[in-house]
């Protein structure tokens, strides 16, 4: 599919995403509440097919975070990336995807741990690497007066 | 006699309490401080938590506050194993951003030492799966060959290890003067090692008994849970990208991609065998046809990427690495998050290992190549 289709097709599903050829892939912007609709069609759409998630990242911009989210049709063997803004910077939340792909579950547990983005109806919202009293340090207002030296 | 038969059926129904066992952070077949919480009755598992951080670095964090060529120092130190495949990833993302083009001798420098680190790395992964077997002789065969490969990186690139080669824009340094002959007469005394190796484990009866029909993966667990590399190739997902997305100078190259539909520890391990003699078929390939140019573009004193956000994906040995980097415009980046593969495989290994025994955990972990530094970041 050129990628010039495969907006057409994403397009079709709605949900309030917009859509648009970025510098490497196809990037879509989905607001919060629609996200987890968005994400179940682009699995199970037939001639969209994102089986595999490759990649979940979590950014912290300075009014709100993001979660990017690389997906990849192993069928059709094209790639698209979805972005979501969270609602709020200081206690945001956000649909889980879990359901949608297991391997999910792993990499919201990690933007969990560092970056204190909340997933709603995730199975096992844990800390992954660090202790639970423990900041969030990839927020850009993280503070450690101890190991961090600022110059 | 018949009544032995029935206290060996009754024995056979008699149920223990589930308990809980720590293997690890210290067990020898976690290769490195991973603790799995495991949840056992008698002697199968039921379910395997693996817990991580033990060694945690915050590479993604310190990344923030260095320059671009910093941050390919740092990803030597996470698989240390694909030190050089991490390297490259870091450059070609860092390229294809600024649209710099490198001469076709980096390319193909880049493709060999990516090959020659995939084999290291196999070997290192193969003497190690037969030492958790029980098989102690396959440590000293593995890191004998292995031996050779970190003369010629040393030789090159003067570490052995962390070899920090590629850096945005091409190579640290030109090839050693040696470079050619020595892999070539690697490549010829590995070929006639290679077959050594199949006849001290591959048809051993205990070890095939521990591996064949063991711990199975589907297909569609294997895509779900992003289970790449040659874990994945081994139940059938096609995701060598080397052949899909092909960067360097894996266009120029014929080899195959190895996949195997059983799925199952044997299956691992058959892949990654194959893939050896895949990885030395690429590097005959390429050796002779080092085309002669620079080393490196002349890049900028400081490196400043455009603002945007870049994903790079390459083939490590454990499976797709992925480097997104998000940029604001200045010398450091905004944000750097490494999908490294060990961590999306080793979350697997609950679906797969449930149900089995714990010595069958040991050879399932095994099969999966497992770097922890890799996985903690």
């Amino acid at each position: 599919m050129t990628n010039e289709a495969l907006i057409a097709a994403i397009d079709k599903i709605g949900a309030e995403a917009e859509t648009r050829q970025g510098a490497q892939y196809v990037e879509t912007f989905v607001p919060f509440a629609k996200m987890h609709v968005f994400m179940k069609h682009l699995k199970e759409d037939e001639n969209l097919s994102f089986d595999y998630l490759i990649c979940v990242s979590g950014v912290d911009h300075a009014d709100h975070m993001q979660m990017v989210y690389h997906l990849e049709s192993t069928k059709h063997n094209h790639m698209m990336v979805v972005k979501v803004k969270t609602d709020g910077r200081e206690t945001p939340a956000i649909d889980s995807v879990t359901d949608i792909w297991p391997t999910a579950e792993f990499h919201e547990r990690e933007a969990f741990d560092l970056l204190g983005i909340h997933f709603i109806n995730h199975p096992d919202l844990r800390r992954m690497f660090l202790d639970d009293n423990w900041g969030h340090p990839l927020r850009k207002d993280y503070k450690d007066d101890i190991h961090i030296v600022s110059r | 006699m018949d009544e032995l038969r029935e206290v060996m059926i009754t024995t056979d129904e008699i149920k223990t309490d589930e308990y809980l066992i720590n293997m690890g952070p210290q067990h020898p077949s976690t290769h490195g401080v991973l603790r799995l919480l495991v949840q056992l009755e008698g002697e199968i598992v039921h379910n395997v938590q693996p817990h991580i951080g033990y060694i945690h670095s915050g590479i993604e964090k310190m990344a923030e506050s260095l320059s671009y060529p910093q941050i390919g120092h740092l990803t030597d130190r996470m698989d240390y194993l694909s030190a050089h495949q991490n390297n490259e990833a870091v450059a070609l993302c860092v390229e294809n951003a600024l649209q710099v083009e490198v001469p076709d001798r980096v390319k193909y420098i880049r493709t060999i030492m990516s090959e020659l680190s995939r084999l290291a790395s196999h070997q290192l992964w193969w003497c190690v799966m037969g030492m958790d077997m029980g098989a102690l002789t396959t440590f000293f065969y593995g890191l004998r060959d292995r031996e050779d490969i970190l003369d010629i990186f040393e030789e090159t690139c003067g570490a052995r290890l962390t070899v920090n080669y590629s850096i945005p824009g091409g190579l640290m340094f030109d090839i050693h003067p040696n470079f050619q002959r020595d892999v070539k007469a690697f490549i010829k005394k590995f070929k006639t090692k290679l077959p050594e190796y199949d006849r001290l484990l591959s048809g051993n009866v205990i070890f095939t008994e521990r591996t064949k029909g063991v711990g199975f993966l589907s297909k569609e667990d294997a895509i779900a849970y992003g289970v790449t590399g040659p874990t994945g190739r081994a139940s059938g997902f096609a995701c060598d990208l080397r052949k899909h997305r092909p960067y360097s100078a894996y266009d120029k190259v014929n080899f195959k991609e190895i996949l195997s539909d059983v799925g199952d520890t044997y299956a691992r391990y058959q892949v990654r065998m194959a893939e050896m003699w895949e990885s030395m078929s690429i590097i005959e390939q390429l050796i002779d046809n080092i085309p002669e140019g620079d080393y490196a573009v002349k890049m900028k004193g400081v490196v400043k990427l455009p603002e945007g956000e870049f994903y790079q994906r390459v083939e490590t040995a454990r499976g797709e690495f992925g480097v997104f980097i998000v940029s604001d415009g200045k010398k450091n980046p905004y944000r750097v998050k490494f999908r490294s593969p060990g961590f999306s495989n080793l979350f697997a290994i609950n679906h797969i290992a449930k149900g089995w025994k714990i010595a069958d955990l040991v050879a399932i972990m095994s099969t999966f190549d497992l770097v922890i530094p890799d996985i903690d970041r």
